[in-house]
């Protein structure tokens, strides 16, 4: 019995390999964590900002009555508000997922921008830049209430999509997204905590299962 | 050893690739099946050798036909990428075939 372990340590170094070599590892149980808190912040002042114009979140988002409800174009300030809200919430969670992965991968002394995180980034990026195009779209025809399913339904299938070249289990963080945005197409007027339970508890509890799965 | 050959069985050891016992050139072979191509950068990282080690092992390997090298520049700086020849997949799959083989006989 004692043979067999030379060839299957053969085996295992060449199973390592070949998954190190074509998938970007590096990627970061904190960087989960940090990008859903984000969205978790980013849908607590959202939702203050929309409470403050409207009473409730629920009501705007149900076109009509905001559009009824004032004389100057409240509707066109708040958007914009929302819209700097999204950007910076973007931006602010991008930039702390990437500094957690770029952490991790210094330690175990990978660079950050080789080959299989460029594959990684166009995988990712083809199905957000066509949801981004999708959902300015959304904007411009006032279809303010499909924003929240667009959004994880785009990130969920660019998620699945770039499971392959990263950690399998995005896959399931994708499946989850997708599913949340189907389910919210059927319930609008929730688009918000929708929104937050998918990029920012979703995120949390994925960041967490790599923590503990990887990183411990 | 002995065991196979009570067991009326080819010796499973022949089929094992002489040029795949270093885990260095089994490294360089198992990134290069999964991948079109990979520089020497990105394998130093990955195996995690010296240059000098990772260019006489690739030496090796170009020798026995099972990847090729090309010589290109990113800017002013040389890129030299390698990638599997046919034959070299055919010895690899071979050497894995056979390893397998030695594993299931011995169980």
């Amino acid at each position: 019995m004692g043979e067999t372990t030379p060839h299957l340590d053969a085996l295992q170094d060449i199973k390592e390999m070949m998954s190190r070599s074509s998938r970007f590892i590096s990627l970061s149980g904190w960087s989960g964590i940090s990008a859903g808190v984000c969205a978790l912040i980013g849908a607590w002042v959202a939702n203050s900002i929309l409470k403050d114009k409207t009473g409730s979140a629920g009501d705007y988002l149900q076109t009509e009555s905001y559009k009824v409800s004032t004389e100057f174009d409240l509707a066109h300030i708040v958007s914009k508000k929302l819209f700097i809200v999204a950007f910076v919430t973007f931006i602010v969670a991008f930039m702390l997922a990437f500094l957690f992965t770029y952490l991790r991968s210094r330690k175990d002394n990978f660079s950050v921008w080789g080959s299989t995180a460029r594959r990684l980034m166009v995988n990712v990026g083809l199905p957000m830049i066509v949801g981004g195009i999708f959902i300015l779209k959304l904007l411009q025809v006032d279809e303010y209430g499909l924003i929240a399913p667009a959004c994880l339904i785009f990130y969920g299938l660019a998620l699945v999509n770039a499971s392959k070249y990263t950690l399998g289990e995005v896959r399931y963080l994708g499946y989850g997204q997708i599913l949340l945005g189907l389910i919210n197409c059927w319930a609008i007027s929730y688009g918000l905590y929708f929104w937050a339970a998918g990029f920012g508890v979703l995120h949390i509890i994925y960041g967490a299962l790599m923590l503990w799965k990887y990183e411990r | 050893m002995i065991i196979y050959a009570k067991r009326d069985m080819k010796n499973p050891i022949e089929n094992l690739n002489k040029i795949f016992d270093s885990r260095i050139r089994l490294g360089i072979m198992s990134a290069l099946i999964v991948n079109a191509e990979v520089n020497f950068n990105e394998l130093k990282e990955l195996i995690q050798v010296t240059d000098g080690n990772l260019a006489s092992h690739i030496k090796t390997l170009e020798e026995s036909d099972y990847i090729k090298v090309e010589k290109g520049f990113i800017g002013r700086k040389t890129n030299t990428t390698y990638s599997v020849t046919k034959a070299g997949e055919k010895a690899f799959k071979a050497h894995l075939e056979a390893l397998e083989q030695m594993i299931k006989s011995m169980e």
